[in-house]
């Protein structure tokens, strides 16, 4: 098994403890991962103002991958959102297709739509499976309580990006069982982090995520867990202006999913990057027991 | 004497243009923060700086730095091995030829006293060393202009480099064969040198080098007969022998000299060797001359940019400081285009055409608009274009193999163009989020500017949402309908019928008290505008750049209409329409 590892611009410049933690889960797990380094950005940003531009660029990061024959995995749900939504404009318009690949061509690159795009929480669910991922824990989470945060663009619009069901969507809760920890039921679970309108309309922005943690918190999460990093560092920034302004009463530290799941696996805390993270979460390892048995009850459950 | 003169004034140029150069490096102002530090203050704290880094333990970062990335330009062979191939063999050759070739009656004679430019190893050496600069140089060509890189853009001055390397070393390549060939050559040296005694000693000597040194001689052609060989060598040897090496050791020069055998007399004739030299030697005085004002001047500020940067400790350095490593940096660059081969979003540059998305463009821009040159608006807004169309990934200055720290150039440049006063569509994006963060680094008065800025200036353009009046429901130009054609999705707005269930489960509409007053069209209304080809009315409305494309709207349509692709689409049209209205 493996696959071209999108990184996207985000995470090697501002998250680096995502990349590290990813690659330290996979390879635990058997996943091989190849990196091209001529990816460019996945075209998200652009979409707003110059659409062609989007597609340009998320079709040139797919034929990249088709000339290597892999299947793409990112890490953000923004690039999967709109890698798939490139590669599903892509197979409908035909006109587009053609004027991308005159493009491409240039460079020697031909889009032709024979890869695929994944997300690492689709990988490690349908590919890894959680039973070869049960086989590899070490350690498991007792009490526990984690909100699951999904991100809007592995899940909507559903048709294009096929990654959950878009109203009860339940990879990323399994996952998250898997080792040990609850899930838990929270409202706004499915909402936006707030994350696309930072530095456009901060007002709007800090109150979508402020209101996320607040109902994290009060349906009694101790961290709240994504796989996404616009959604991981806007929690982590809003909350570290959170607590420097003092106030208390929604304290949510967020984790990425390969942090969490990396110490089960007793990875090294420093490859997890756990220090690196604005808010610390290193009071996580407190909840870490040697019993394995209680995985297997959330698993079960 | 002429070329004493000349050489006297190409340095004195090249010391001058120096001195210029350098003290730029403390006036030019880059950025608002630099607008208020004198320059006075600029150089006490780059002293200071250079002072305490000396004596330090950072001394020993800036000698690994020396060895490893000025010396070996380790940075360029983890970008590129063919171009570090090519750019250590022209700068290896190049420092060789420099030190034994240029300057070797001062420094390769002073520590070889045995030296003689025509004895080995010298004369091999010299020729080793212009062999490997002119590997470099093909290889620099082939990079430059048939390799396909994309994006690659090369100008004036990248081929102005090629072309004056490429001239001394050619010219004096040929020099050094026509000088094997020359008969004219050849008689100078006998009658300064040669201990010879009448016309048989003169043949006989002369038979000697004709065949054994490849001088091409009006009166004697090969074969000779075995006594006046072994007389001519014994003339050699009393004569020539302590200064004169075989020149096959030339290997370069002798290749040439071999190849012109057949015009050597007439080369001769019009002194074709005088000529080449002047060639040469004015080659390498233009050279001088003009260093400090080329991108060779990259000689000397991509080493002081790469040990700066070293040890530069990111958010602790003094503005006075990071202005002049900055206005430094300008020169530092080799327009080598690692920056914009690496660059997240140089791709957009097929689509949109604009030359300042590409990083080594950028900066050579900002290099203009930094020394004082006049841009017009329209380059101001498309270099303003450039600086915002970046996703602050930092793969540029992770590239560069100067050491440049050009995501913190975009950044400075970046707030001072919000001075200009030219709206930038390009904020209102996620391409904000990067300075959203950096908030706190942001003067608090000026962060909302560009955002007001750009939503005014649409407003401005198509202001139907604030029109108090009735509106008559008749489209206002154009044809919307045709233009949202961009996917198929945004035809899906027909299916409209108006039931809200969008604008009820739209977190951006719940997150106001009166979202009209503050959106303007909810995400309803915006769909039936759409329906009746009001364009001003569509575009003009905040809701489209407030949208956080959650998919919430569309993912619960009970008709199927792609709400938030309508919205991406009408972002786009808006952008468009108001560009094009703005300019004619």
């Amino acid at each position: 098994m493996r696959f071209a590892l999108f990184l996207g611009c985000t995470i090697p410049a501002r998250l680096p403890q995502f990349e590290s933690s990813s690659r330290a889960v996979l390879k635990e797990l058997g996943v091989g991962v190849t990196d091209i380094r001529e990816f460019n950005c996945c075209g998200y940003p652009l979409r707003n103002i110059n659409f062609k531009s989007f597609a340009l660029s998320s079709a040139r990061n797919l034929a990249l991958a088709e000339r290597e024959n892999l299947h793409v995995m990112t890490l953000c749900q923004c690039c999967y959102g709109s890698l798939k939504k490139a590669d599903h404009l892509m197979k409908e318009n035909t006109a587009l297709r053609e004027e991308i690949n005159t493009i491409l061509r240039r460079e020697g690159l031909i889009y032709k739509g024979t890869g695929e795009v994944k997300h690492l929480l689709s990988v490690l669910f349908h590919d890894v499976g959680i039973e070869s991922i049960q086989t590899k824990a070490r350690k498991t989470y007792e009490g526990l309580k984690i909100a699951a945060h999904y991100g809007c663009h592995v899940l909507r619009p559903s048709t294009v990006v096929q990654f959950d069901d878009p109203v009860a969507p339940s990879i990323l809760d399994r996952l998250v069982e898997v080792t040990g920890a609850e899930s838990i039921d929270w409202v706004t679970r499915l909402e936006c982090c707030g994350a696309p309108v930072r530095g456009v309309n901060d007002d709007l922005s800090m109150d979508l995520t402020r209101k996320k943690l607040r109902d994290g918190s009060r349906s009694g999460a101790d961290y709240l867990c994504s796989a996404c990093p616009y959604c991981h560092i806007q929690f982590d920034t809003v909350q570290s202006a959170i607590i420097s302004q003092g106030e208390s009463d929604h304290r949510l530290p967020p984790i990425l999913y390969p942090q969490l799941l990396g110490l089960t696996m007793g990875i090294d805390r420093e490859v997890l990057g756990l220090e690196m993270n604005q808010v610390p979460i290193d009071g996580i390892e407190g909840f870490l027991s040697d019993d394995l048995s209680g995985a297997e009850k959330q698993t079960e459950a | 004497m002429f070329e004493t003169v000349t050489f006297y004034v190409a340095f004195f140029l090249f010391i001058g243009g120096l001195i210029y150069k350098i003290a730029s490096w403390f006036r030019v102002k880059i950025g608002r923060e630099s607008k208020n530090i004198p320059t006075s203050r600029r150089i006490t704290s780059s002293f200071r700086g250079v002072f305490l880094t000396l004596f330090s333990r950072k001394i020993l970062t800036l000698l690994r730095v020396f060895v490893l990335d000025v010396l070996l330009q380790r940075r360029i062979l983890r970008e590129d091995s063919f171009r570090w191939i090519m750019h250590i063999t022209i700068f290896g050759g190049f420092t060789g030829l420099l030190l034994m070739h240029a300057l070797g009656d001062i420094l390769t004679s002073a520590v070889f006293p045995d030296y003689y430019s025509t004895l080995n190893p010298f004369m091999f050496l010299r020729d080793l060393f212009g062999a490997v600069v002119i590997l470099g140089i093909i290889m620099a060509i082939y990079r430059r202009s048939i390799r396909p890189t994309p994006r690659l853009m090369s100008n004036v001055t990248d081929h102005y480099a090629i072309l004056i390397v490429a001239v001394i070393m050619i010219s004096g390549i040929v020099l050094e064969g026509t000088k094997i060939v020359s008969y004219g050559t050849y008689q100078q040296m006998v009658d300064d040198y040669g201990a010879v005694d009448g016309e048989q000693e003169e043949r006989s000597l002369e038979a000697y080098w004709v065949s054994h040194f490849g001088v091409v001689s009006p009166r004697l052609k090969e074969p000779f007969d075995a006594a006046t060989l072994d007389q001519g060598a014994e003339l050699h040897d009393m004569s020539c022998v302590e200064c004169h090496s075989r020149p096959q050791w030339a290997f370069t020069g002798y290749g040439v000299a071999r190849i012109i055998r057949p015009v050597a007399l007439w080369m001769d004739s019009v002194s074709i060797a005088g000529i080449l030299h002047y060639i040469h030697i004015l080659g390498c005085f233009v050279a001088l001359a003009y260093l400090p004002f080329s991108k060779m001047f990259h000689i000397f500020a991509s080493p002081v940019s790469l040990l700066a940067n070293a040890v530069t400790e990111e958010g602790k350095s003094d503005p006075a400081t990071k202005a002049t490593r900055q206005a430094m940096e300008l020169d530092a660059c080799t327009h080598c285009g690692a920056c914009t081969f690496r660059c997240s979003v140089g791709v957009a540059f097929e689509q949109i055409g604009n030359r300042n998305i590409l990083p080594s463009e950028k900066i050579a821009s900002i290099k203009a608009l930094a020394s004082g040159k006049r841009l017009s608006e329209e380059q101001l807004r498309i270099l303003q274009e450039g600086v915002w169309l970046c996703t602050n990934c930092y793969r540029c200055t992770v590239a560069c193999p100067a050491g440049i720290n050009l995501q913190d150039l975009w950044f400075t440049v970046r707030e001072q163009f919000l001075e200009n006063g030219y709206p930038e569509y390009l904020v209102l994006s996620p391409l904000s989020f990067y300075r959203g963060l950096m908030r706190g680094d942001i003067e608090e008065r000026e962060y909302d500017k560009p955002m007001t800025q750009a939503r005014e200036s649409i407003a401005s353009v198509c202001g139907l949402v604030d029109n108090q009046d009735v509106l008559t429901l008749t489209a206002t130009d154009g044809d919307l309908h045709a233009d949202l054609s961009l996917s198929a999705q945004a035809k899906t707005f027909s299916g409209c019928f108006g039931c809200e269930t969008c604008t009820t489960v739209c977190p951006v509409v719940s997150h106001y008290e009166n979202p009209k007053e503050s959106l303007g069209l909810l995400p309803h209304q915006i769909m039936h505008t759409c329906g009746l080809g009001i364009r001003d009315l569509a575009f003009g409305s905040n809701m489209l750049w407030d949208c956080i494309t959650c998919y919430q709207c569309q993912e619960q349509c009970p008709q199927g209409v792609a709400v938030t692709d309508v919205l991406y689409e009408l972002k786009n049209l808006a952008v468009a329409h108001v560009t094009a209205k703005m300019r004619s």
